[in-house]
């Protein structure tokens, strides 16, 4: 019925002697957000980095829609739906606003560049592309900010747009890296109030330490400790697991 | 690490009223000028389509070449080996194919090249370019380094490139239409996904983009460019040489682009034409007792092009520019 | 090819590469550490070179010469550290290229000045100035064994100072990560004054030693300054090991290219190049 739109299966990282990874398994269905915690070094961050490409799996495989995607660059996967946000926002400072959202809404609709074609449109007329950066502007709450200079944002607008940025590709699969980094209690509660209502048409992956945020969006929930799964299951079932109690959630931030 | 760069791409009012100016001036010259002079500016045209070839590179994607010279020799070489001992050949066809040529060498090589980044990228543009200056240097078959004689200008239906006048319109058409091509290529899509490279290759791969076809694609256009601008030096002095391959021209390059200013295409024009002058002015300076002035010219330039990347780093088009408030 | 002569050229070849080992490993350690490409590398081998003449010339030992030029050019390392490359560390690599370029100007127009712009030879040691002979119409040089023999002792000496000592544990741990390195306490600002220096250093020496077989012309650093380039890319950033292995395959490349393939000999190194390119983008023992 409702078939996993991204997979992982036993995925493993090594580096030297340390496996930072160690055998993690999970899957995104649409209309569903799967939130992954841990403490500090529990190994999210490599692991959201082997989901999105941005790292090389030691073993194990991936599969987007259905297709092995296991070694796939991320530019590839990202052509093929998936999207992934930043824990360090990751947006073109010097651009703005629109300027960056029109640049990742052309991103899977743009020609291959040696195409002499792409050479002498021009990039701001295309009228699919302008409805998708729109479409963007506007589920992320960027209207005013428009015309305004990425680098000039607010740490909290910033993080709006580095969403944003994910949403202009129109992903089916996103991945979200500690979104809430950095925000302060009314910036975090626009941002939550946000990825809810991206849970319709996406299956979400959501790593972060807000437990607030987290209790307030997962459908499942995973806890990673030392590279390794040690809970997985619906979130009132995990909070009162008392592995997890013991390994994580005694030391929580909020 | 990147040179913070803002809205170079567009151009201010005071910047396009230069241009403008500049432009109907370089077609109304040869009417009022010297044959010196009208020599000496189509060689200023020809450095400033090699320095915008290069912006492309430089400016706009942010690769630092120090081996874009390879592919303005090149191009050189390719018109002496077509050009026939007594006669002239026709610049239709040499001219497409020398630009084809130094093209097709930069897409092999950037083949190698631009699958590296930073340091590595530095360097290794500047190996390529002396292995082909080598290349040329040691076999006498090639010229050597004595280098080739292009004993008759091409023509074309009596168009004749010995004539200086047709020289120098050929080479304004072919400014103009580097220019605009240009120019339009930093809006096209092509273009803004180079700029996102240069800003951040790591998201704008992360978006979809696949860099490496991007930066290769750049690079070989550049090629191309320089290639054309190569072409005209040939025709022009009738003699090319492993030196126009070598590391000084690369860096003459280099030097007109930050003097003008990068990433704008305009900054380049502006700069070759400022480096080449500044280049006289410094070889004509006087002798002061034992130290001939002008023999150091060289020196002269380095401090000069040292000054501006201290002072003004976005070179001449830096301080045309009004202060934007994100700035 | 004979044995002699094959024996003659692998001499060759280490003997090369050992050269190129002694200007690459102090470029690769300040790429890897500092950041900083400079193009102005190769102008510390001329001057070495021109120091072993001028030295030479006064004093006729080209022992004392070694001696004395290390010392300057130890001195030199550490003043252009502190008053010039300090402070391109964090300016973008374009800047720093035109930077040193300017720099390269600067050191050609003082030697012009100072030495001018002929070639000039320099004496060998009385006592090196023999061959060996090796069969009735092959010999030896002494001189290129002592060079031979000086390079790999401190090829020798580098690699224990890297791998063994103290020292040699935050050169590279500055390599590997700077900023982790001055987490853990290592002062940063010394360690780059010193690695400068030590490269410096290095490269003067090679110009110094080389000077009796090359002689000292102008723009004599720019040849060996695209070689280190080669080598340091074939090794990777930062990598003394990386150095002396991809400076002995480029050795043995180049010289046995130049016997075997002489009209291809310069390509052949650069073909080398683009070959581990395309496998290792970022050099074989890239960190």
């Amino acid at each position: 019925m409702n078939e996993p739109l991204f997979e992982a299966k036993q995925l493993c990282k090594q580096f030297g002697g340390l496996l930072a990874v160690n055998g993690v398994s999970l899957s995104l269905h649409k209309d569903q957000l799967h939130a992954v915690i841990g403490p500090n070094g529990a190994g999210k961050t490599t692991l959201t980095h082997l989901l999105s490409g941005d790292m090389a799996t030691t073993s194990g495989e991936l599969w987007l829609k259905g297709k092995p995607v296991t070694g796939w660059p991320k530019h590839r996967l990202a052509l093929h739906g998936l999207g992934r946000s930043y824990q360090k926002t990751n947006v073109f400072l010097p651009l703005t606003v629109w300027e960056n959202l029109m640049l990742a809404a052309q991103a899977r609709l743009a020609q291959v560049p040696f195409n002499p074609f792409s050479w002498f449109k021009q990039a701001d007329n295309n009228p699919a592309v302008i409805n998708r950066a729109e479409r963007a502007l506007n589920r992320a709450g960027l209207t005013t900010v428009r015309d305004q200079t990425a680098a000039m944002l607010s740490h909290g607008i910033q993080r709006q747009l580095e969403i944003a940025m994910v949403l202009a590709t129109e992903p089916e699969v996103l991945l979200l890296d500690e979104p809430l980094a950095g925000m302060g209690a009314a910036e975090a509660a626009t941002m939550v109030e946000l990825l809810r209502g991206l849970k319709k048409d996406h299956a979400m992956l959501l790593v972060e330490h807000d437990m607030d945020a987290v209790f307030a969006l997962a459908d499942v929930l995973t806890v990673m400790v030392n590279g390794i799964v040690i809970a997985s299951g619906r979130p009132e079932a995990i909070r009162s697991d008392a592995k997890v109690q013991a390994a994580y959630l005694g030391e929580a931030t909020t | 690490m990147n040179t913070p760069q803002t809205h170079l791409a567009s151009l201010p009012i005071s910047v396009k009223l230069i241009l403008v100016l500049g432009l109907s001036g370089l077609l109304a010259f040869p009417f009022v000028g010297q044959d010196f002079y009208i020599q000496m500016v189509t060689r200023m045209m020809i450095m400033s389509i090699f320095a915008m070839s290069l912006d492309l590179l430089q400016g706009i994607t942010g690769l630092v070449s120090l081996g874009h010279a390879a592919y303005f020799g090149l191009a050189g070489y390719v018109l002496a080996f077509m050009s026939p001992a007594d006669s002239g050949a026709s610049w239709l066809t040499t001219l497409p194919l020398a630009v084809l040529a130094s093209g097709f060498a930069a897409l092999v090589i950037g083949f190698f090249v631009v699958r590296t980044g930073g340091i590595y990228f530095i360097m290794v543009t500047m190996a390529f370019a002396q292995m082909i200056y080598y290349l040329f240097f040691d076999n006498k078959f090639l010229g050597g380094s004595d280098g080739l004689y292009i004993n008759v200008r091409p023509a074309v239906l009596g168009l004749d490139l010995e004539n200086k006048l047709v020289l120098y319109y050929l080479t304004l058409i072919c400014l103009f239409l580097t220019f605009f091509f240009l120019r339009r290529l930093i809006w096209s899509p092509f273009g803004r996904t180079l700029n996102g490279i240069r800003l951040n290759e790591h998201r704008t791969q992360a978006l979809g983009y696949n860099s490496f076809h991007y930066k290769l694609t750049a690079f070989t256009l550049a090629g191309a460019l320089a290639g054309l601008a190569g072409y005209l030096w040939a025709a022009q002095s009738g003699y090319v040489n492993p030196e126009l391959m070598g590391f000084h021209m690369s860096a003459h390059a280099i030097m007109m682009v930050i003097l003008g200013g990068m990433g704008n295409v305009a900054g380049a024009l502006i700069g070759a034409f400022g480096f080449e002058l500044f280049m006289h002015l410094f070889k004509e300076l006087p002798q002061i007792g034992e130290f001939d002035l002008g023999k150091h010219w060289q020196l002269w330039m380095g401090s000069l092009i040292v000054l501006v990347v201290i002072v003004a780093p976005q070179g001449l088009m830096g301080m045309l520019r009004p202060r934007h408030h994100n700035e | 090819m004979d044995l002699a002569n094959f024996l003659i050229q692998l001499l060759n070849s280490v003997q090369y590469g050992l050269l190129l080992f002694l200007l690459a490993a102090g470029l690769t350690l300040i790429f890897g550490i500092m950041g900083v490409v400079n193009l102005a590398h190769g102008s510390f081998y001329m001057i070495g070179a021109y120091l072993a003449y001028a030295f030479t010339g006064v004093w006729n030992s080209l022992l004392w010469a070694l001696v004395v030029g290390t010392l300057i050019s130890i001195v030199l390392g550490w003043v252009l550290e502190k008053l010039l490359f300090r402070h391109f560390y964090q300016r973008p690599h374009l800047d720093q290229v035109l930077l040193t370029f300017g720099l390269i100007y600067i050191f050609e127009e003082m030697r012009s000045m100072i030495w001018g712009d002929d070639v000039h030879s320099v004496a060998a040691p009385e006592a090196l100035n023999w061959s060996i002979t090796l069969t009735d119409t092959l010999s030896y040089p002494a001189y290129r064994l002592f060079m031979l023999a000086i390079c790999a002792m401190l090829a020798l000496g580098l690699w224990l100072l890297i791998s063994k000592t103290k020292l040699g544990m935050k050169i590279r741990a500055g390599a590997f990560n700077i900023d982790m390195a001055q987490a853990l306490g290592i002062n940063i600002v010394r360690l780059h004054t010193l690695v400068f220096a030590m490269g410096v250093a290095l490269a003067a020496l090679g110009g110094m030693l080389v000077a009796p077989l090359s002689s000292v012309y102008p723009y004599m650093g720019s040849q060996v300054l695209i070689m280190c380039f080669v080598v340091v890319v074939i090794g990777g950033i930062g990598s003394v090991r990386g150095a002396l292995t991809a400076a002995l395959l480029v050795g043995l490349v180049d010289t046995f290219g130049k016997v075997l393939l002489p009209q291809f000999a310069s390509m052949l190194v650069y073909m080398l190049m683009a070959l581990v390119l395309l496998f290792k983008p970022e050099g074989l023992f890239k960190q």
